[in-house]
């Protein structure tokens, strides 16, 4: 193997080992295991949103709207179809993606600064519905009343409710499934057009690619992750909630990415890991948390435009 | 037969005509220059042979085949490659990864999620071969943005060669190069009609690679077709003179 890869197998090594030692690790640090989830799911969905930002070269502002449509998704099938934690999984991520797919066709024409603010109406109309039909969805209170379940396999059962850390690995082993779906697509010949339109649209589109239908491949299959880690959501809080589609949370994603690092495909998780863990530590001495958050965006978009991965990678191969 | 046949096209920008009727007709295995001075309509009229925008009038038959209406990116599927007067490549990719974006979609797996092993080993041929083709088969794992201009421009080639085009648009393959650029890149064109029987449609600006390359030359001025010809006939066509010196000389 080249150095290249050996560096490459050792960045794996260190971002599944510390994932999959996480419980163990963590409360060192005082750190406990629902944050660990949390950072999880909110990563997957940063990566989510990254897939098409860092790799398409298409901005979304309103993916909010896909999680918080897996997040309903999953807990009214739990709530009044069947108390089944696959199925709630399951029917989130249909919702959300299927959802996406729909608004995505009538997007994909929209370029720039226009499909952002398209993304962004499309949101805020999923969030006013959630939030105005509140028989359904419970309204500004919030959807409850359901909890995850445990996985039944017969012989045993897994109880995902109350106990933590069996609940962190099954987060787990549902995040190693869609990112090995991710990183599938993008090695494959359809990914590398992707990475072609985000280079440069222009020459793709004259090297015969049909670059409308490509970006909204690309979209749907950012919005099924997305609604997928927004089912997941719905089963970390036991709760789904307007916020989760409002495009306020549609930002955050996107600056979990950018502090991060777009052009890395583990930034976003990284940015995530920052992002939750500075809101989880400053919200407790300040409610202005958020302000903390905002200096750092500033300055790293100020001097290191590619993100925190971004900049640990220059340092290593300088 | 015929490759390109283009009848009465015109394009208006409001009240702007930048090209207005015109006709030409290139042959299988044909090179044609398209001359003309500044403002004289030339990339307006390679961008619509290429389908970058629609004509306002006239049509354009592509082997045969009416594609006036049919969109850019069919068009390079008909067999219709085209460049760009400033190079368009994938600026950060290497020239590997740049050759090979075009091969997979010429191979029609831009939608595969993956390649088989018989497959894979059939692309990087393919690839290799291309990178041959234009010299630069020492450079694979260069950024292409990194390259010096003549060899961004003969990546760009390459790629256009890489969608095994039956005709070939260049636009002013030669702009901004050095003398040894322009040698070599003319050299390459001339391999690329003489020995790959390529159909070249060529916009040039330098006379030398005009007059060394064309089997015919087709002369623009303001928008419209002043006239046309084989390279002897063009120079002693006092209207062609008269345009490029100016009306008074």
């Amino acid at each position: 193997m080249t150095s290249e890869q050996w560096k490459r197998l050792a960045v794996l090594l260190v971002i599944w080992g510390g994932l999959i030692f996480a419980p163990y690790w963590m409360p060192l640090f005082g750190g406990y295991t629902a944050l660990g989830s949390r950072v999880l799911v909110l990563g997957l969905g940063a990566m989510a949103v990254n897939f098409l930002l860092g790799f398409t070269g298409v901005l979304s502002f309103g993916h909010a709207a896909w999680f918080g449509l897996g997040a309903y998704g999953c807990g009214l099938a739990l709530k009044f179809v069947a108390l089944s934690t696959p199925l709630g999984l399951l029917a989130g991520t249909l919702v959300g993606g299927i959802a996406g797919a729909i608004l995505g066709a009538l997007l994909v024409r929209r370029r720039g600064i226009y499909f952002a603010m398209v993304t962004i109406a499309f949101g805020q109309v999923f969030y006013y519905i959630a939030f105005q039909w509140s028989s359904l969805t419970g309204g500004d209170d919030g959807l409850r009343g359901f909890a995850r379940q445990p996985l039944d396999f017969k012989l045993f059962r897994i109880d995902l409710l109350h106990n933590d850390v069996y609940f962190y690995y099954f987060v787990l082993i549902c995040f190693a499934a869609v990112v090995a779906i991710m990183a599938f697509v993008l090695r494959s010949p359809f990914g590398r057009t992707m990475i072609a339109i985000r280079e440069n649209q222009r020459r793709a589109r004259f090297l015969g690619i049909p670059i409308e239908l490509h970006i909204w491949i690309a979209f749907t299959l950012s919005c099924f992750f997305m609604a997928f880690a927004g089912a997941l959501y719905a089963l970390v809080n036991n709760f789904a909630d307007p916020r989760m589609l409002h495009y306020s949370l549609s930002g955050d994603f996107v600056i979990m990415a950018v502090m991060g690092g777009m052009r890395a495909f583990w930034g976003p998780l990284l940015g995530a890991v920052i992002f939750v863990v500075l809101q989880d530590y400053i919200s407790s001495v300040t409610v202005n948390w958020m302000s903390f958050i905002g200096i750092l965006i500033v300055l790293i978009v100020m001097f290191f435009p590619r993100g925190v991965l971004g900049l640990l990678r220059q340092r290593s191969t300088a | 037969m015929s490759v390109l046949e283009v009848s009465n096209l015109s394009k208006r920008f409001g009240s702007l005509v930048a090209v207005r009727d015109i006709s030409l007709t290139v042959e299988n295995g044909e090179l044609r220059a398209v001359i003309g001075p500044n403002g004289a309509g030339k990339t307006t009229f390679f961008n619509l042979l290429s389908g970058f925008f629609a004509p306002s009038a006239g049509s354009i038959a592509f082997d045969g085949r009416d594609i006036t209406g049919v969109p850019a990116h069919r068009r390079v599927g008909l067999g219709m490659a085209r460049t760009f007067q400033i190079t368009e490549i994938f600026p950060e990719l290497t020239v590997f990864e740049n050759i090979r974006i075009a091969t997979e979609v010429a191979a029609d797996y831009r939608l595969r999620p993956w390649l088989n092993r018989a497959e894979a080993a059939d692309l990087r041929r393919r690839i290799e071969e291309t990178l041959a083709l234009v010299a630069l088969s020492g450079k694979t794992d260069r950024l292409v943005g990194e390259l010096a201009h003549g060899d961004q421009r003969a990546a760009e080639i390459a790629m256009a060669l890489a969608l095994k085009p039956r005709l070939l648009l260049l636009d002013e393959p030669t702009a901004g190069m050095g003398d040894q650029e322009t040698y070599e890149i003319t050299q390459l064109i001339r391999r690329l009609h003489k020995d790959g029987k390529l159909t070249i449609v060529l916009i040039e600006h330098d006379m030398r690679v005009v007059f060394h390359l064309a089997d015919r030359i087709t002369v623009l001025d303001q928008g419209s077709f002043l006239a046309e010809g084989t390279p002897r006939e063009i120079a002693a066509n006092e209207a062609v003179q008269s345009a490029y010196l100016g009306k008074a000389a």
